[in-house]
């Protein structure tokens, strides 16, 4: 019954082994709240956001990735260098609760915590990150479309950590935005990610708040790729309705506390289309 | 079970003796360490009363385990300056009218030298952004914001070697 903060990944992993079912903390600012109002009793803690190798993050030029710490921060993401590299992402870390949040909270925390409304999933998803995990027993990489299996479930093993994630650098506009109830400090209703690759000539979009999981828009992804011209940065406003459409036929939503369901396919539908535009803004 | 720590709150080393596991920052802050100017409401970071620093940090002192605190610097605010010196902060706060009730002032002059710490000369963007996690029920920002401006014209007043305030 203990709370241990390792300060090296060889520490944290022998923590985690020896302690299989202690509450990981990174930023503490899901894990707090609900130890706060008592929805969840912590006994044993292994603390992770002292791990240098968790704080870590690499640029890879010559495969044109970037490699991100599950313990950096949203602070980290949302400035350059790493904003420049995966500026989706970076639009995300920037709508992530407030400085103090953004301070504290972390990419892994987002990923472990693995909610619909997580900024941090729509563009993760949008850039099919790759999800390093890491045990005493090894190593093993996860697409993000198999590491999220539902709200709040992941393919996470007990004793196992996530390392961080793999991003490609994608040249081509990128984007995130989200609806709530208002500008600071809200959770999303609705979200959507949309990363547009030049030399791949692909659109890919993801869905945050609308769905059990982040969800991709296959229908929306190729209709668009075939209606956009990369080269003048243009697409049609009749081309940019459809999309919509597709891209809110693709949302799963629930009725719940927060929204209505129909709200969140409209809602999903209107951001998709604004960031097509954005995208590609000559008609 | 009970758990026994050292936290460096304010420059001095605090013994933590028989405290839950799950007790966090601002609980041992106010109820085992005595220091009641970091405030708790909402307790799910969403209000900014409990901004204290962490290494630095501009962080909410209920979402951070205390117990995970061990050998990092915390600053509350009964560390920013010693009673009856307020800083420069503190003072424009009183002087533009920018403390109602009070209760979220703590939290706000914490997260005024912290922006001011980073961006000297912020825009008025930048402050509703930076002051984005400290909730205010009295105020409507204004007078608040007004009151970090005074701030940074004064201290660029000060380094251009004008008169200071």
């Amino acid at each position: 019954m203990t709370v241990l903060v390792p300060t090296s990944l060889a520490e944290a992993l022998e923590a985690v082994s020896a302690h299989p079912d202690a509450a990981v903390l990174a930023g503490g600012t899901d894990l707090m709240v609900e130890v706060n109002e008592r929805r969840r009793e912590v006994s044993d803690v292994v603390v992770v956001n002292r791990v240098p190798e968790l704080r870590t993050w690499r640029h890879d030029p010559a495969s044109a990735t970037l490699f991100l710490g599950a313990g950096v921060t949203w602070t980290e993401v949302e400035a350059d260098p790493i904003a420049g590299w995966v500026p989706a992402l970076a639009q995300a870390a920037r709508t992530v609760g407030s400085p103090q949040i953004r301070h504290a909270g972390t990419v892994g925390g987002n990923l472990g915590t693995c909610s619909p409304a997580g900024d941090g999933l729509p563009p993760l998803a949008a850039l099919d990150a790759t999800v390093h995990l890491v045990s005493a027993g090894g190593t093993r990489d996860v697409p993000f479309a198999e590491f999220m299996t539902g709200p709040k479930r992941n393919v996470l093993l007990h004793g196992e950590l996530i390392a961080g994630v793999t991003l490609p650098v994608v040249s081509g506009w990128q984007g995130y935005t989200k609806v709530g109830v208002r500008n600071a400090m809200v959770i999303a209703t609705a979200s959507v990610a949309l990363v547009a690759d030049d030399v791949a000539q692909s659109v890919r979009v993801a869905l945050g708040s609308v769905g059990p999981v982040i969800l991709r828009c296959p229908e929306a992804e190729e209709f668009a790729a075939g209606e956009v011209d990369f080269g003048q940065r243009r697409v049609a406003d009749a081309a940019v309705a459809e999309f919509a459409r597709l891209a809110a036929a693709a949302a799963r939503p629930i009725d719940d506390h927060r929204s209505t369901a129909a709200y969140r396919r409209h809602a999903v539908g209107v951001l998709a289309a604004r960031l097509l535009r954005r995208a590609f803004p000559n008609g | 079970m009970a758990e026994h720590y050292t936290l460096h709150v304010n420059g001095t080393a605090r013994e933590v003796r028989d405290a839950g596991t799950g007790e966090s920052l601002l609980f041992v802050l106010r109820e085992r360490l005595g220091l009641m100017g970091t405030k708790g409401a909402c307790e799910q970071g969403e209000c900014g009363s409990c901004s204290v620093l962490v290494d630095g940090q501009l962080v909410c002192g209920c979402l951070v385990l205390a117990a995970s605190a061990v050998g990092q610097r915390i600053v509350t605010i009964e560390g920013v300056a010693p009673v009856g010196a307020p800083t420069d902060v503190q003072q424009a706060f009183v002087d533009a009218g920018a403390v109602q009730c009070g209760f979220c002032t703590p939290g706000l002059i914490m997260a005024t030298h912290s922006l001011l710490d980073r961006s000297p000369q912020p825009s008025e963007l930048e402050i509703r952004e930076e002051l984005s996690g400290n909730i205010c029920r009295c105020t409507g920002y204004g007078r608040i914001i007004e009151a970090v401006q005074r701030v940074a014209v004064a201290r660029s007043t000060a380094a251009a070697g004008g008169p200071s305030a």
